[in-house]
């Protein structure tokens, strides 16, 4: 579902690939990474891409469940990334209509608004639970994931842009 | 009068609905966890639904560490394989001495009629990856509840403690290390015998020794060690060594920061140490003994 400037019209998104993205999102956030603070939240980034371009296929429950997993697997605060992103969720799809309109680095910005506050809710709940302050350098993945959002509209669209017919008098 | 809207624009409950529904849940959830701590099966449930993605988001990392591994040069294997010839050596001289003196310190301890040290099991274990949480200090091990960890074990490297173990799933383990905000250690002065509580300063990588008072005798330099008074680590490991007091006469107490001995941030391998084999007698006992009302008892166990 497309609406905005866009030059094509776009083939309806497949399901099993809305579940393949999140997966290696996932698995990109399970990923060990050792000690580098400021790592861009590629689940948060997926989840907010399909959240703003699917937003009927694209629930606040599925964003809660993944949060939830993510959780379990990281040992964090049961609940924290749920929570982060079930409010995630619901902001993008209360936006999905607005930010289809703006190009695609004005669309980074409402991204990077919505991905810091994510980034706040939790900061404020672990600070809430007695935790430390991780430091600024905890921001800067959000800057990331809001500079990464071209190259994830580029890629996560490809497979819709390809067309089903090839035919020299209609080009759509 | 159809007052229920046309079932083909039924799209279930409002977003907003549903947001608050979730958010209470998480909230809730939340809560269960940081306060009473009744989440631990849910999450072992979810950890053990998320270990086979977890599997496979390590599988790359491990493929580059064995592979790296494999194609370590010759001449670096030689160079580290004369070290370790030296050190053994040097391990050896001191394991010498060690029997005479351990059976030396056993006569004495029996003299002053102190408890014996007991020797404690120990499980090698090997950091997988820390813990990708950003606002707490944690590794995980490879070793979990089925190679016998238990929740509460002292983990320590080749020079000093690096943390306890906080979490055990089936085949993995979580430790905090000494340096989370949240973990409490208590340690013993060696120049000194003084003993005080290092806790985690929670910027990462120095420990604080909170209510330590302004006039205390700690210097510069001083070497951390377990004092073993709590039952958990055994007394006498390295922990910190003191790098900054500031003793300012506004304040009660000292602000002492130290930094870890041992490299909670580089190695690899741990061991994981059981507790002693025999648990000292419960502390219940003792403080019973001089209450007026149990003076029949304590007759009885005389007669």
């Amino acid at each position: 579902m497309e609406i905005g400037r866009q030059e094509r019209i776009l083939l309806p998104v497949k399901g099993s690939f809305m579940v393949l993205t999140m997966t290696l999102a996932l698995l990109f956030n399970l990923f060990p990474w050792r000690d580098v603070s400021g790592l861009p939240d590629m689940l948060a980034l997926v989840l907010a891409f399909w959240c703003i371009h699917e937003p009927r296929k694209m629930g606040i429950g599925t964003a809660w469940i993944l949060g939830l997993i993510l959780d379990a697997g990281n040992g964090t605060l049961l609940g924290q990334h749920a929570f982060a992103y079930s409010v995630l969720a619901f902001a993008s799809i209360a936006l999905a209509r607005r930010v289809l309109w703006f190009p695609l680095w004005q669309q980074a910005i409402h991204v990077l608004v919505l991905l810091f506050s994510c980034q706040l809710l939790m900061l404020a709940v672990r600070m809430f639970s007695g935790s430390a302050f991780p430091g600024y350098a905890y921001f800067a993945g959000s800057v990331i994931a809001a500079a990464l959002w071209p190259a994830a509209s580029f890629l996560l669209l490809m497979p819709q842009r390809q067309p089903e017919l090839v035919d020299e008098n209609r080009p759509i | 009068m159809e007052t229920t809207p046309p079932p083909f624009f039924n799209r279930g409950p409002a977003p907003l609905v549903r947001l608050t529904f979730f958010a209470a849940l998480a909230v809730f959830l939340m809560v269960l966890d940081a306060r009473f701590r009744y989440a631990e099966s849910l999450r072992q449930v979810l950890a053990f639904a998320a270990y086979p993605l977890q599997r496979v988001a390590t599988a790359p990392a491990q493929l580059f560490g064995s592979a790296a591994e494999f194609f370590t040069s010759q001449v670096a294997l030689e160079r580290e394989n004369a070290q370790l010839r030296a050190r053994q050596l040097q391990a050896a001289r001191d394991l010498m001495t060690r029997d005479s003196l351990a059976a030396e310190n056993a006569r004495l301890r029996s003299l002053l009629d102190a408890r014996e040290r007991l020797p404690r099991k120990s499980t090698f274990a090997e950091i997988l990856y820390s813990g990708r949480d950003p606002f707490s200090r944690k590794v995980i091990i490879d070793k979990g509840a089925m190679a016998g960890i238990q929740p509460g074990l002292a983990v320590v490297d080749d020079i000093g403690v690096i943390g306890q173990v906080t979490r055990v799933h089936p085949l993995l383990a979580e430790v905090t290390l000494v340096t989370d905000k949240e973990q409490a250690i208590p340690v013993q002065v060696v120049r000194n015998g003084l003993r005080a509580v290092a806790f985690g300063s929670g910027d990462g990588s120095t420990l604080d020794l909170r209510f330590m008072a302004a006039n205390a005798d700690i210097q510069n330099g001083d070497t951390l060690v377990t004092s073993g008074i709590d039952g958990t680590y055994p007394a006498g490991l390295p922990v910190a060594r003191v790098a900054r007091i500031e003793r300012d006469a506004a304040y009660a107490f000292a602000k002492i920061t130290c930094v870890p001995t041992a490299g909670t941030g580089q190695h690899s391998q741990v061991l994981v140490l059981s507790p002693e084999a025999r648990t000292p007698p419960p502390a219940e006992s003792e403080p019973a003994a001089p209450r007026p009302a149990k003076g029949k008892r304590l007759k009885r166990r005389e007669g």
